[in-house]
């Protein structure tokens, strides 16, 4: 062992980062465990005399950040004794892109495509967080029928990421036939998003002061369509999960974390639930209309991964419950703010109204601008609460543009959720947690 | 003994066979049967004279070795399980039941470079991956090949940033890049039917080959100092020359230089 | 959310017990309350809005950095709190030089700042201390620089479109 591992993190120096990299290294790729090990070892007190003996030989696993069951590019960097993981530490960053940094460079328009490939499975709440931050700044009012939209087009969102995640999840548990079933399901709900936006993902269809353009003609049908039929489905998947004892025997009581420590955490979404906390922002502060619709919160009991997976099928049924009651109460009505300030008129004014076409070319050319200040404003993901911080400075592009997202804070989570149990749980786990590594790195 | 193109039916994009196999399909029922019988005869030792030419004639494909094993190989490429971003969801889904890459072949995703003949780059390359992803590559065993799937592994894409190296090109040969953000899963089997074109020896020329283009809008063709001086009617013609003689219609080209292969024709490919 | 009258109660509250230089200042926009801190006493006023007696906050929503490059302390720390009981959220807010910034780190009292500290110390510099474990998280290990800060240049490409080609013939070869 070369060198000590920084207690306090780097000193003040003029160069905070001025430890040696190979020492970094060490500094990563040793547990505490292991130094521990190692430091007894360098002064001499034989092994039987310590408290870990010969046979709890701990080994360091590396999982990822190319491995099939993390997801994407995760990398865990797990101490295991025996099949025992006894510390496990997710290293990320392997896809880290740098929005927010280009969003500072973008005018309020064009910062909506890139903040949806953010967290890439629930791209309508990136795109829906920020543009409700956006209209809290410039303060305007949304139209009836587009946050109907906005709710509707946001639960099939949660359905599809849902369904993503049911697949993959039940993939990586060796139900394989799973797999086929969600993207079936999946591939309706994105059928559903070309037919109202052109594109099967990364959609761009909610806009700030509404949305893109309006639903076309026989969207409301097949939207019905597909949300009376998803609940079969779901039992569906509920029957082939449900009595499969493997299944059963790798979800009820792996992975629990107590209510508390989850709240320490920082944990939010179908992970706090399952411990029995109705924490949802959809009943806890309705945004865009939520308290019209009469819908459930579902809760776990003991936070267990089988908790979870329940958690999240019943939240399946519920959004499917939303979106027909919204998909029935839709009104008529504009389906974007008519502040010229803030949306292009519409095609024909540009003809006729002079005040349109330089409203229009201002728009086009320069942007929003919205005035000075800072929001934090946070929504209901299929992960937790998605908040989305922009500080405005006054011109037409933002000072700054920052995503609370829940998969890079319910990772820390993992450790506590997993040390002392199988590392085949470990997988299972991870799948129950519901990462999306785009929006853990963005 | 049957050809491969005829259990697998009309040939498609999916199934071409190389020039070479140039056998004639059974059109009815009734000439099936007979070929069949023929055969049956054949293996009783009953066939002689000009019948069993014609057997050989029908039943038998003479080829080198090298083209039927990358006749072989490129219907069975292997991709990795490797997925970066948002692209990899696409990627996912073309397994899916809608999409069934099974049918070209490539269904089979394996978990280990060992295993694999083809990496599916699917999604951002950020700065610290790439080292990793260059690993992965260099495991895997040659032949290998490499598809750029989506705008981000193309060229950076939306993201010309600090983060995000500027196409996957920059350290690895990429060989067919799928545009999209993200592509359509309809648009990875494209691609894919590509790689499967190039690996078979007839690598589907890029555009500027097939329609002998040279500069661009601002840089029309012909003008001078234009970077080729190149005649387009001659070029159509001499290509034309060499698939009407007869020694390109095997699809090896002259001296074995693709540059030199004829123009595909019409409802070829 | 505390309402206006509210927020200045809390900065009351905050100068009775840490002292009149404790609180900036506070400011209450598009009905969200921010009360700005002074950075010696962050820890403490955190420590104290968590265990309240009545109302408190005990839920770290969200810890982010932000470059305010033209004003004058340029980095800024924002901390999302929460009650969950009230729903009611308030921003405690740091500005921080940028020549060596320095903070102390809240892990203790909020275990769910850990990756978005070391998130901010990757991406702008400002160096937690009592932080256990802080590393560049995002970027590579060895990465010099903070890319969020605003003279960070984006970096990226020139992208060259069809009519940059005269200046550079034949580029697509
Ligand atoms: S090309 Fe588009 S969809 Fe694909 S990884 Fe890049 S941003 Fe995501």
């Amino acid at each position: 062992m070369s060198g000590e591992r920084p207690v306090d993190g780097p000193t003040l120096t003029n160069d905070p980062l001025g430890v040696g990299y190979r020492e970094r290294e060490e500094s990563i790729t040793l547990t505490p465990l292991e130094r521990q090990i190692a430091e007894q070892r360098g002064t001499g007190v034989s092994q039987a005399d310590t408290a870990l003996a010969p046979e709890t030989e701990l080994l360091t696993l590396n999982i990822g950040p190319h491995h099939p069951a993390t997801h994407g590019v995760l990398r865990l960097l797990t101490t295991l004794e025996g099949e025992v993981v006894r510390e496990v530490k997710p290293l990320v960053g392997y896809v880290h892109t740098g929005i927010e940094k280009n969003c500072e460079d973008k005018s309020y328009w064009k910062v909506i495509p890139l903040i949806e490939r953010m967290d890439y499975a629930g791209y309508y709440f990136n795109a829906l967080a920020y543009c409700m931050a956006v209209e809290k700044l410039l303060g305007i009012e949304v139209p009836k029928r587009a946050q109907y939209l906005r709710v509707i087009h946001t639960e099939l969102c949660r359905i599809h990421s849902h369904m993503l995640w049911l697949g993959t999840s039940a993939l990586d548990l060796g139900a394989i036939s799973m797999f086929w079933y969600c993207f079936r399901e999946r591939d309706n709900v994105l059928d559903l998003f070309e037919m109202s936006s052109g594109q099967r993902m990364h959609t761009r269809y909610i806009q700030i002061g509404g949305v893109a353009e309006d639903v076309p003609p026989g969207f409301v049908e097949k939207a019905l369509w597909f949300v009376r039929q998803m609940p079969s489905r779901v039992d569906q998947f509920a029957d082939l999960l449900d009595n499969n004892e493997i299944f059963l025997q790798r979800m009820r009581g792996v992975g629990v974390c107590s209510q508390e420590r989850l709240l320490e955490l920082g944990v939010t979404g179908p992970l706090l639930r399952a411990t029995g906390n109705p924490w949802d922002l959809r009943k806890a502060a309705p945004y865009s209309s939520y308290d019209d619709f009469d819908f459930q919160v579902p809760v776990g009991t003991t936070g267990d991964n089988y908790d979870r997976y329940r958690v999240r099928l019943a939240e399946l049924y519920e959004s499917c419950k939303i979106i027909e009651q919204a998909l029935e109460g839709l009104t008529e009505g504009p389906w974007i703010t008519d502040d010229r300030k803030v949306a292009l008129p519409p095609r024909h004014e540009l003809a006729t109204s002079m005040e349109a076409l330089i409203h229009h070319f201002k728009l086009v050319t320069e942007g929003i601008r919205v005035p000075a200040g800072e929001v934090y404003l946070p929504i209901e993901s299929p992960r937790g609460e998605l908040g989305c911080f922009v500080v405005s400075d006054g011109s037409s592009k933002p000072a700054r543009v920052h995503m609370r997202e829940p998969s890079f804070i319910n990772l820390q989570a993992l450790s506590d959720m997993v040390e002392g149990e199988y590392i085949a749980d470990l997988i299972a786990t991870l799948a129950m947690l519901d990462p999306i590594l785009g929006g853990i790195d963005r | 003994m049957n050809t491969p193109s005829e259990q697998s039916g009309q040939p498609g994009p999916g199934n071409t066979l190389p020039n070479a196999f140039h056998v004639t399909q059974p059109r009815t029922p009734e000439e099936f049967r007979a070929r069949q019988l023929r055969a049956r005869d054949m293996l009783r030792g009953d066939l002689e004279g000009a019948d069993l030419e014609k057997f050989v004639e029908e039943a038998v494909v003479t080829t080198t070795l090298e083209r039927a094993l990358n006749w072989a190989r490129s219907q069975t490429v292997f991709p990795m399980t490797f997925g970066l971003a948002c692209c990899a969801l696409e990627m996912m889904s073309i397994v899916s039941a809608r999409y069934d890459v099974a049918r070209f072949g490539s269904e089979a995703f394996r978990a280990s470079p060992r295993q694999a003949d083809l990496i599916i780059l699917s999604g951002r390359v950020s700065i610290k991956m790439a080292p990793v992803i260059r690993r992965i590559y260099d495991q895997m065993l040659e032949p290998k090949w490499v598809i750029a799937m989506g705008a981000c592994s193309s060229s950076g894409g939306v993201f010309s940033n600090y983060a995000v190296v500027q196409g996957a090109d920059k350290f690895l040969p990429v060989d067919v890049h799928v545009p999209g953000c993200p592509p359509r899963p309809e648009a990875l089997i494209h691609g894919i039917i590509k790689l499967q074109h190039k690996i078979k020896g007839r690598p589907d020329l890029g555009w500027r080959e097939r329609y002998a283009a040279d500069g661009s809008e601002e840089w029309p063709y012909g003008r001078a100092g234009a970077p080729h001086d190149v005649n387009l009617e001659q070029l159509i013609a001499e290509r034309r020359a060499l698939g009407s003689n007869g020694s390109g219609s095997n699809g090896l080209g002259v001296n074995g230089d693709a540059r030199n292969l004829p123009l595909p024709e019409a409802g070829d490919a | 959310m505390p309402d206006a009258v509210g927020l200045e109660l809390i900065a009351g509250e905050l100068r009775a017990e840490f002292g009149d230089d404790a609180v900036v200042g506070t400011s209450y926009h598009r009905e969200q309350a921010c009360v700005q801190v002074d950075p010696s006493k962050v820890i403490r006023v955190l420590g104290h809005l968590r265990a309240r007696a009545e109302h408190p906050y005990p839920f770290l929503a969200s810890l982010h950095g932000c470059d305010y490059l033209p004003e004058a302390p340029r980095l800024g720390i924002h901390y999302e709190l929460l009650n969950m009981r009230t729903v009611d959220r308030l921003r405690v807010k740091v500005r921080l030089d940028v020549d060596y910034p320095q903070i102390e780190s809240c892990v203790e009292l909020f275990p769910s700042a850990e990756f978005q500290e070391r998130e901010v110390f990757d991406m702008f510099g400002v160096v937690f201390t009592g932080h256990p474990d802080l590393r560049r998280i995002l970027m590579p290990e060895d990465y010099e620089g903070y890319p969020q800060r605003r003279d960070f240049p984006l970096g990226g490409e020139l992208v060259i479109f069809t009519h940059n080609e005269p200046a550079s013939p034949g580029w697509y070869r």
